[in-house]
């Protein structure tokens, strides 16, 4: 028998990783399951009903089979080894920020002290991958789709870290656990209801930029399917395809814990007689429920033209988020 | 020991792909490989400054170099017209007198590299946030102000060039 002890850490730390890779496939196979009920049930009709018998409940699961073992196409002018590489970038990006996740106050892949700042920071990869995607599928459609994203993504990154800023700022730390344990005791204290209304504003502007930071509706404008078929992952098929869906959802996932973290109170109950309940089924929950605004906004809400997701991010959320940060710096201050 | 050997692992691959893609990109003919490799490069460098426990500048790393600076040099070559047309020069030309640059600055990197005196300290794993705020709003105010009034310049100015001038339109 060798000793364990001094490989604790390590065992634990691929243990979670191994688990968070886990969980992300499981989320995204039920948020497309949602996804799908969701659009049914808001255009008046079911959707799937048929796999699984319950509501359609398999379904997910045979279109993961289906995408598993289908052709991997690779278009013959496309620059082949960029077209490989930028699946995996795109997921790296994704799975990343799932390391600063507080799903309780133990149960954090690494509890880092600049928490925050991190998200933001490996969120460029995804960035750099959609781009490669783009350029490497030598098709008009994906170079327009991932034009668009980055455009999109590099201009709403600045309304999402400065309305993050405003949490940090009243927490004093950047750190994840820490922002969380701040707003203990009720939902009274959650930062969203602290200092009103700049904190519901940044939390509004943080959540409408987020939208816009994974592409989803009304923001949708790299993947739009009615002029650009899917944008940058037009040429895509198979398991590399579910790669970039898979990203996509969890990058959903990752923006909305985000959220639940720094806004909404993290892993607490928003009663404290609640508390009996376990933190990770109350951040799961919060996030879940925000991942299911994305889900209802995306199947109402039209698409903005460009020059209209320009306008929003950069005359719009831009001047109120600065705004927003000198009150709430006052209010800091003033409150010692 | 196990630890150690993989510390020692991560950092020397941290080292090879950093040094690796760095190669990538100088001497790959292709601008557009040459700009995704430097993705390589500048990842390898934010994992070196995790070694060195400088964590905030690392996250910076990623975020200015990869989330900004990249994406800047790919748009570049994105928005050059007639890319696929356009002659890049591939050969090398004398290098006879290229040479005398590159062992002037060779020599000088390893006469500093040789004449510095390294002070081994211990790795902290102290966060270095704190302390870079405090330093920023107090020694060093002066000189992030003024950086921060150029780049704000440097925006006025790129902004004043892109736009369309009035004249044209009137001609």
């Amino acid at each position: 028998m060798i000793a364990l002890e001094p490989y604790l850490d390590l065992i634990i730390s691929v243990v979670y990783v191994v688990g968070i890779v886990l969980f992300l496939s499981l989320f995204a196979l039920f948020a497309t399951w949602l996804e799908r009920k969701v659009a049914g049930h808001i255009q008046d009709r079911l959707g799937p009903m048929e796999t699984g018998g319950w509501h359609g409940w398999l379904q997910p699961i045979a279109d993961a089979i289906k995408l598993l073992i289908k052709e991997d196409i690779i278009p013959a002018a496309a620059d082949k080894k960029l077209f490989k590489l930028a699946p995996y970038l795109v997921f790296i990006g994704s799975l990343a920020g799932f390391a600063v996740l507080p799903f309780a106050a133990n149960l954090i892949g690494s509890d880092l002290n600049i928490g925050v700042y991190y998200v933001i920071a490996v969120t460029s990869l995804v960035v750099i991958g959609i781009l490669m995607a783009g350029w490497a599928s030598n098709n008009k459609w994906s170079m327009y789709g991932a034009m668009r994203s980055a455009a999109q993504m590099i201009s709403y990154e600045i309304p999402v870290a400065l309305s993050l800023l405003i949490p940090v700022m009243m927490a004093g730390t950047m750190s994840m656990v820490e922002i969380v344990d701040n707003q203990a005791g009720g939902f009274w204290n959650w930062y969203v209801f602290r200092t009103m209304p700049f904190s519901l504003i940044a939390f509004v502007i943080y959540f409408w930029a987020s939208l816009a930071e994974v592409n989803r509706a009304p923001f949708d404008l790299p993947e739009a399917e009615s002029e650009l078929v899917a944008g940058y992952f037009t040429e895509y098929s198979g398991i590399r395809w579910a790669m970039f869906f898979l990203a996509e959802y969890g990058d959903m996932f990752v923006v909305s814990a985000i959220a639940a973290t720094v806004f909404l109170g993290g892993w607490y109950a928003p009663f404290p007689f609640l508390d009996i309940i376990p933190g990770p089924i109350w951040f799961i929950g919060k996030t879940a429920f925000l991942v299911f605004v994305q889900m209802w906004l995306r199947w109402t809400l039209p698409r903005l033209r460009v020059d209209q997701l320009m306008y929003v991010c950069w005359k719009i959320f831009l001047p109120f988020s600065f705004a927003n940060l000198l009150l709430v710096g006052l209010w800091v201050v003033l409150k010692g | 020991m196990i630890l150690h050997f993989l510390t020692q692992a991560v950092f020397w691959f941290l080292v090879i792909l950093t040094v690796g893609s760095a190669i990538v990109v100088v001497f790959n003919k292709r601008i557009l490989h040459s700009a995704f490799a430097l993705l390589f490069t500048l990842c390898g460098v934010a994992g070196l400054y995790v070694f060195l426990s400088a964590d905030f500048l690392a996250a910076s790393q990623m975020l200015v170099y990869v989330g900004g600076i990249l994406t800047l040099i790919i748009f570049g070559v994105f928005l050059t017209a007639r890319m696929y047309n356009m002659s890049i020069p591939e050969q090398t030309h004398q290098r006879f007198l290229a040479l005398l640059p590159v062992l002037g600055l060779g020599g000088i990197i390893f006469y500093v590299l040789n004449s510095a005196e390294w002070h081994l300290i211990t790795p902290m794993v102290a966060p270095t946030t704190e302390n870079l705020g405090k330093m920023l709003l107090t020694t060093y105010l002066v000189p992030f102000e003024v950086a921060s009034m150029l780049l704000l310049a440097a925006l006025i100015g790129a902004i004043r060039l892109a736009r369309p001038r009035k004249e044209d339109h009137d001609d």
